[in-house]
């Protein structure tokens, strides 16, 4: 079994007892990716020399210490390219500085390792829309791996490397933590610093750990979390140790299943495996109640408005002026960021730019923006109201298992409605985790739990419940 | 709800973007079918309801104004696709 194969927690084990050296966990997953991810394409680009460098000098008495974590591409590491999947920073970039949440894993002993493929600039759900090339799911050849964080989890389900981060702005890291077989978890809104992660919709941004088993998600998380004064919309609460009552169980527990989220629009497999976890936490003495989130059906409409109109503003700071590309074809400054975008930016980021532009443009404002920010406060309070019965809620990840390779290809709207289960989360700033269910003709399948704002440890121990079931 | 044509060209200019002409044919119709989706909010009674602009209901966070350390003008300009005397260089933008 090779190293990069196993745990966080495993290899945590085999450092402290003297059998392993950081090294050799960094020097396997530089091996693995060499045997193995010229197919699956997870990485972006990574760099040995650093990597076994900061190896040597690792620290195994911290949380984390000498053990290798991926990165998304959309995550600054200092000196590392930062290029989101585009083309507009592709060997144009390289981070002056860290991201507060790398800061953090390297404060825990982490060594970040490499940069992993995403939906150019975290906008997708297969990783098809990478401007630098298609990710496999490693589970399932063939067929997406998910997105944005499709690398992410591929590295992890690949067995390239123990954990990733992601970023999960309406599913981006528990979507592809499903398609792939691996945990995928989304704090609560605020619980992480976002400073240094490329910002894509600055209202539902999220950093998360993907990685192979809930432990390891905690502990990641036990890093991660924390307030930044770098983030205003970081969160100071205190920090409770995530790994601290992950085998409590669900005896005892309240936990919902949103009728909106079993229609005819659901895979019956997925549907099958999903009712049959909630049929076991209730055999071990969980309570299942159904409950009702009314205006589910308005998420992905509202979403679908935010998150471009964020990702318009957000994304005016690609102008061709500060960094990335500039056209050599500009001979004025509007054509430097006109040119500039047109060549450096993909189909999808385009068709989102001008969606949110339009729905923040003078005379569409009031129908499309003011009225989605006021259907999300629904949307939230469905939500509030539901924690108030229960303690978690049970929901799929997906409609269906991963599709084939480009196969929802030229229809946006189909991809945008895949995103149904997850996207709620997100503009109610809960937390959510995907946790893998038993495949179906070997594709994975997910569970997704939800939690109400700072519900973490709720949602952790019942998604180590679910993992339990399968072990 | 207006109605679900956009002028995919105007809206190009303000996001300051050129666009082919394939591509404003081929926004143009797949963003129609994604605005009439998303003209389903249409339905939702609003009357009475606030807005949510942002998913915790934090206030303003200020940080002491002390100075502390940062980028060096050189790390900012690393990435630079044009620069001159330590600032970034841009085609002239005023007439003399």
């Amino acid at each position: 079994m090779s190293l990069a194969s196993q745990s966080l927690s495993s290899l945590r084990r085999q450092l402290t007892a003297g059998n392993i050296t950081s090294r050799d966990i960094v020097q396997d997953t530089i091996e693995q990716i060499s045997a193995r991810d010229g197919e699956i394409k997870a990485f972006l680009s990574h760099d040995p020399e650093t990597a076994l460098a900061e190896a040597e000098k690792a620290d195994l008495s911290l949380p984390l210490g000498g053990l290798p974590i991926g990165i998304k591409d959309n995550i600054n590491v200092r000196n590392h390219p930062c290029s989101c999947a585009s083309k507009f920073l592709e060997g144009a970039y390289h981070s002056p500085y860290d991201a507060t949440a790398v800061i953090k894993l390297r404060a825990a002993g982490a060594i970040p390792f490499g940069r992993l493929n995403l939906d150019e600039f975290a906008m997708g759900s297969s990783t098809e829309n990478s401007a630098l090339q298609i990710t496999q799911n490693p589970k399932a050849p063939g067929h997406i791996p998910g997105g944005s964080s499709g690398g992410s989890a591929a590295a992890v389900a690949g067995d390239l490397i123990s954990a990733a981060l992601g970023s999960d702005t309406g599913g981006s890291i528990r979507q592809p933590a499903s398609h792939c077989g691996v945990v995928g978890l989304k704090p609560s809104y605020g619980r992480v610093s976002r400073y240094g992660l490329v910002a894509f919709g600055s209202s539902l941004d999220q950093i998360g750990p993907l990685t192979r088993t809930v432990e390891d998600s905690a502990l990641l998380l036990n890093a991660l979390a924390g307030g930044d004064l770098r983030d205003s919309t970081s969160l100071d609460d205190d920090v409770p140790d995530y790994t601290e009552g992950l085998e409590n169980g669900v005896a005892g527990m309240k936990l919902g299943l949103p009728k909106e989220y079993f229609t005819d629009g659901i895979d019956a497999g997925v549907r099958a495996r999903v009712e049959k976890a909630a049929a076991d936490l209730e055999a071990q003495g969980a309570e299942i109640i159904e409950i009702s989130l009314p205006h589910t059906e308005y998420a992905v409409a509202t979403y679908y408005i935010i998150a471009p109109a964020e990702a318009s503003s957000n994304l005016s700071r690609f102008d061709g002026i500060r960094y990335g590309n500039r056209s050599s074809e500009a001979d004025d400054i509007l054509s430097v960021y006109q040119k500039s975008r047109e060549e450096g930016f993909g189909s999808e980021v385009k068709r989102r730019i001008i969606l949110g532009t339009y729905v923040l443009s003078s005379g569409y404002y009031d129908a499309y923006y003011s009225r989605a920010l006021k259907v999300r406060t629904l949307i939230r309070r469905d939500f509030e109201e539901a924690f108030e019965k229960v303690d978690a809620i049970l929901t799929p990840v997906t409609p269906e298992t991963a599709p084939k390779i480009g196969a929802a290809a030229g229809d946006p709207l189909k991809h945008y409605l895949a995103d149904i289960f997850t996207i709620s989360a997100n503009l109610a700033g809960n937390c959510g985790i995907s946790v893998p269910l038993e495949p179906i003709d070997g594709k994975p399948v997910g569970l997704q739990i939800l939690g109400p704002h700072l519900g973490e440890k709720t949602i952790l121990r019942t998604a180590r419940a679910v993992e339990a079931l399968g072990s | 709800m207006a109605d679900q044509t956009i002028d995919v060209r105007y809206v190009a200019k303000l996001a300051r973007i050129d666009l082919s002409e394939d591509e404003i044919t081929r926004f143009g119709e797949q963003l129609g079918t994604i605005m009439t989706h998303i003209d389903k909010l249409s339905e939702v009674d609003i009357e009475g309801i606030e807005a949510t602009s942002h998913a915790t209901q934090l206030s303003n966070k200020v940080r002491k104004d002390e100075p502390v350390g940062g980028l060096k003008p050189e790390d900012f300009l690393q990435n630079a696709p044009d620069q001159a005397k330590g600032q970034l260089r841009v085609p002239k933008v005023v007439d003399a």
